[in-house]
């Protein structure tokens, strides 16, 4: 059996180009990545070599040394000799795996003298990008179709859905052959980022900032996942990466920027009631519905129903302040730093009229402005 | 160092047998009627835990959610580590203690036996208080069994009861360890010196101390928590001027060193086994019990492994790989023992043997995935993906869970007086080591192509493995229920086992009569 296994194994590693039925670690598309690989293949033969040894001389002994074969046991039970040996030789072993991994260790543990520095914020469950140098700033969470797909009983085949659970609605755009520095911190509980064609994986502290690089050597999409359990959600909050060519990626965050001025203007009007519903069931979709559900109810006993409440029927103040401000020790954040205020005003104006709420409230991104000034 | 010799001169000892009833097991204070409880409240919870198990493998077999709300998914796999390790491992340890060690240092009982009494009965309320959250508002502990701020802070009504939960199970801990560890120091026969210890009293003596050591951290850390939620304290949470990563270092402060806990009675174990089916002497038992002992100061000092990617000063990621990667050599010393302990002895294979040599290989392959973990810059890619799924559960399993199965064989006909069923033993080896691979094998695959652990639903990608896996979780499932079935054949009946039960079987426990008599020892044997 172990021995099919260990075939397995070996066949495994020579034959790893399949999509499915993929066996082994990628080599990724840097630098590191690669030596990365490459340590892991080294160590990964280490331990199929001493296993040959260790196993075969047990599978010798087992069809040797039974007593059916007629054998007498030999009397011998220690040696000083074999003991040193076989204390020597695996720390000699070790040694020889210790030092390139040092080496690789000091080289991803620096992230001195980066182009461009990236912010990442975990929050329950969606990505947050920050653009340091450029100020261009978006949240990235779990593609609609996947979204509609994951969900219990839903009827969809997730084979049919491009990219199940690895696709976003705003991926991180990122220039190949430029060292990027990452600044990781997390808003609510722990996350971590993960992308294993770079090789790098850190975790999201709440209320601490750590570090990572990574640069880039080849154009394409690169997708990871949360690789810390952080709530109902952590299989559903997905990342993926577009590196680009220097000038697509120059002239992608000019378009963010542009497209934020105008965000931002927009806010001043007055909105319609349609508007504000249309624009309000979209932020829903994306920020809200994970815990509080499609159907506005929740979850009993985890997260609250939003249909018919005393808050969501009356208390608009308190409404709009457990919508900017979150409720402590609950999984509900502070959503006045991830929305703008036409986005905090459309999904308020939506939750009170949805699902039968019928309130006829209408608040207007100013409400939301003056709130903040507040 | 076997040369034991019993005066059996005058044995009319007082052989009263214990209270009729169900009274008897309430009140018992019995070493081997406390050791059958244990033994038995680990089956069940191993059963429970199993089924917790199948709900997952039954949620992975396809990508898209079928049967359990995400939420609920994560219930599952904390509760289900939490039962398997508290629950299941442990007691099972405690009772093969309970029950061999006074009979193997020749004692006539443990050293204080109505604290055994309770540190087995509130093992059973310790639990009912854990799996009751199941059925709260809001449901179980859904963090994962390591319990991380700010996470677990989230849990609804759940939350004290775990952590009084983890409190009564800590203290039945503390006081099995210090029962033993009074036994062993006080109770041995005369001429049984330290030395000559079975490897089983020795690996358990170091347990003991590993278990008085880090219990009450994890019982401190519990406790923060606890303050955190309700009492405004702000220990793990940094608006407060805390800080949750330190609540990962003081859990896997406590938690390395359980990982040994969990293990180093089971090397014990197979150190009785394959002596007596090689019938030839343990190779090297001085530098066994030395590993063993490295071993432990080891696990003080490798915690951090477990978070390399919190964001570790470099000197610190250094320091814990190098400290990691030193367990590999103890470790190896053990693993070429047994194997030197085969080498030219006669072997026989009867079912112990089998969950024996079964552990030494599938051990040896988590250590190797153990010892590819331990280095911080590939772990980046390894860390929280199914490769550790992979890698626990060998060690796990095929590791701890195999030995302590084949402890049972080894000792049950001295235990019941009868022979088991070898036929059905040996089906049930079979069919546990063919499928906890087809079980756990492929997630070393999934991990290495990208798959998080603890999703519920995953990227299509991962589909053919996890229904690999998902085919071997119910065969290893059903095949457990062999061991129902055997255990309770034995007790019913069968071939009358001899004093010595096994040809090649040395030592004191083998010296007394099949069943052991309800108070072994009176006289106290010597040890020449």
């Amino acid at each position: 059996m172990q021995c099919a296994l260990y075939g397995l194994l070996i066949f495994a590693v020579s034959h790893s180009a399949h999509a499915e039925w993929e066996l082994n670690l990628t080599e990724g598309v840097t630098e590191i990545s690669r030596d990365v690989y490459d340590m892991h293949m080294f160590v990964l033969w280490i331990c199929v070599w001493i296993g040959v040894v260790v196993f075969g001389a047990m599978i010798y002994s087992m069809i040797k040394h039974r007593k059916s074969k007629g054998v007498k046991p030999a009397t011998f039970s220690h040696s000083t000799m074999a003991e040193i040996v076989w204390t020597v030789i695996p720390f000699a072993i070790l040694v020889t795996m210790a030092v390139p991994a040092a080496k690789t260790l000091i080289e991803m543990e620096d992230t001195s003298d980066s182009d461009i520095t990236v912010k990442i914020t975990g929050h329950q469950w969606k990505w947050e990008y920050e653009y340091l140098d450029s100020g261009v700033k978006f949240i990235s969470s779990l593609h609609p179709d996947s979204r509609e797909a994951a969900v219990l009983d839903s009827g969809i085949d997730p084979n049919s859905v491009d990219n199940y659970l690895l696709e976003v609605d705003n991926p991180l755009v990122l220039p190949v052959g430029k060292k990027i520095r990452f600044v990781l911190t997390a808003s609510d509980v722990i996350h971590a980022w993960w992308v294993p064609e770079f090789a790098i994986k850190k975790d999201a502290i709440p209320g601490f900032i750590n570090e990572m690089w990574t640069k880039i050597d080849e154009e394409g999409v690169y997708r990871g996942q949360c690789a810390e359990l952080c709530g109902r959600d952590h299989g559903f909050m997905p990342i993926v990466v577009h590196a680009t060519s220097e000038s697509e990626y120059n002239d992608w965050i000019s378009a963010q920027m542009a497209a934020a001025e105008a965000e931002a203007q927009s806010a001043d009007r007055e909105w319609a009631m349609d508007e504000l519903m249309t624009r309000g069931e979209k932020v829903y979709g994306t920020y809200c519905v994970a815990c509080h559900q499609p159907n506005g109810q929740g979850l009993q006993g985890v997260f609250p129903s939003l249909v018919g409440t005393e808050m969501s029927l009356n208390d608009l103040d308190g409404h709009i302040d457990v919508v900017l401000n979150g409720k402590a020790g609950t999984a509900m954040q502070a959503f006045s730093a991830q929305l703008n205020d036409a986005d905090l005003a459309a999904v308020i104006t939506y939750e009170r009229n949805a699902w039968g709420n019928d309130t006829g409230d209408v608040i207007q991104p100013s409400t939301i402005k003056a709130v903040r000034v507040q | 160092m076997n040369a034991y010799a019993v005066d059996h001169s005058h044995d009319d000892h007082h052989d009263h047998g214990p209270p009729p009833g169900l009274m008897r097991w309430v009140t018992t204070t019995n070493h081997k009627d406390i050791g059958t409880l244990y033994l038995w409240f680990s089956l069940i919870m191993f059963f429970i835990g199993g089924l917790m198990a199948l709900v997952i493998r039954t949620e992975l077999f396809q990508p898209g959610l079928q049967i359990v709300d995400p939420h609920f998914f994560n219930q599952m796999t904390t509760l289900h580590a939490l039962v398997m390790i508290f629950g299941v491992i442990m007691p099972a340890f405690v009772g093969l203690a309970n029950w061999m060690l006074p009979m193997m240092v020749g004692a006539p009982d443990m050293a204080l036996p109505r604290m055994n009494n309770w540190s087995f009965w509130i093992l059973p309320f310790g639990f009912s208080i854990m799996l009751s959250t199941l059925f709260m508002e809001g449901g179980g502990p859904a963090s994962g069994w390591t319990i991380y701020p700010p996470l677990v802070l989230q849990t609804g009504d759940a939350l004290p009861y775990l952590i009084f939960s983890i409190h009564i199970l800590g203290v039945s801990s503390i006081m099995g360890a210090i029962n033993i560890i009074a036994t062993i120091m006080n109770l041995r026969a005369p001429g049984m010196t330290y030395m000559k210890m079975p490897l089983f009293v020795w690996t358990w003596f170091i347990t003991a101390y590993l278990l008085i050591a880090v219990m009450p951290v994890l019982a401190g850390a519990v406790t923060m928590l606890l303050t955190d939620k309700f009492f405004g304290t702000s220990f793990f949470d940094a608006a407060g001027g805390g800080d949750p990563v330190m609540f990962q270092h003081i859990f896997w402060f406590f938690g390395h060193p359980e990982v040994y806990i969990l293990i180093l009675p089971a090397f014990g174990i197979v150190s009785e086994i394959i002596p007596t089916f090689s019938r030839k002497k343990l190779f090297g038992y001085t530098s066994m019990v030395y590993a063993t002992a490295s071993i432990a100061f080891l696990s003080f000092i490798v915690w951090a492994h477990h978070m390399f990617t919190v964001g570790m000063p470099l000197a610190g990621e250094m320091f814990f790989m190098f400290s990691t990667m030193l367990i590999a050599v103890p470790t190896g010393v053990k693993v070429f023992n047994w194997v030197s302990t085969m080498w030219k002895g006669a072997m026989t294979f009867e079912t112990p043997m089998l969950f024996a040599l079964g552990f030494v290989i599938m051990f040896t392959i988590g250590g190797f995935s153990g010892l590819m973990l331990a280095m911080t810059p590939i772990d980046f890619q390894y860390h929280d993906t199914y490769f550790v799924v992979a890698h626990f559960h060998y060690v796990l399993v095929p590791g701890a869970v195999f030995a302590i199965v084949g402890g049972v064989y080894y000792w049950l006909p001295k235990w019941t007086g009868n022979m088991y069923d070898e036929k059905l033993g040996k089906a049930h080896f079979w069919l546990s080591t063919i499928f906890v691979n087809i079980l756990f094998f492929p997630m070393h695959f999934v991990g290495l192509a990208g798959m998080p652990r603890r999703i519920p639903d995953y990227a299509v990608q991962f589909t053919d493995f996890n229904q690999v896996a998902t085919i071997g979780a119910f065969g290893f499932g059903f095949a457990q229920i062999l061991l129902l079935v055997v255990v309770v054949k034995c007790i019913r009946g069968g071939e009358k086992a001899t004093d010595q039960v096994w040809e090649g079987a040395h030592g004191l426990e083998w010296t007394v009569a099949s069943p052991a008599p309800y108070h072994t020892f009176s006289p106290q044997p010597v040890v020449k």
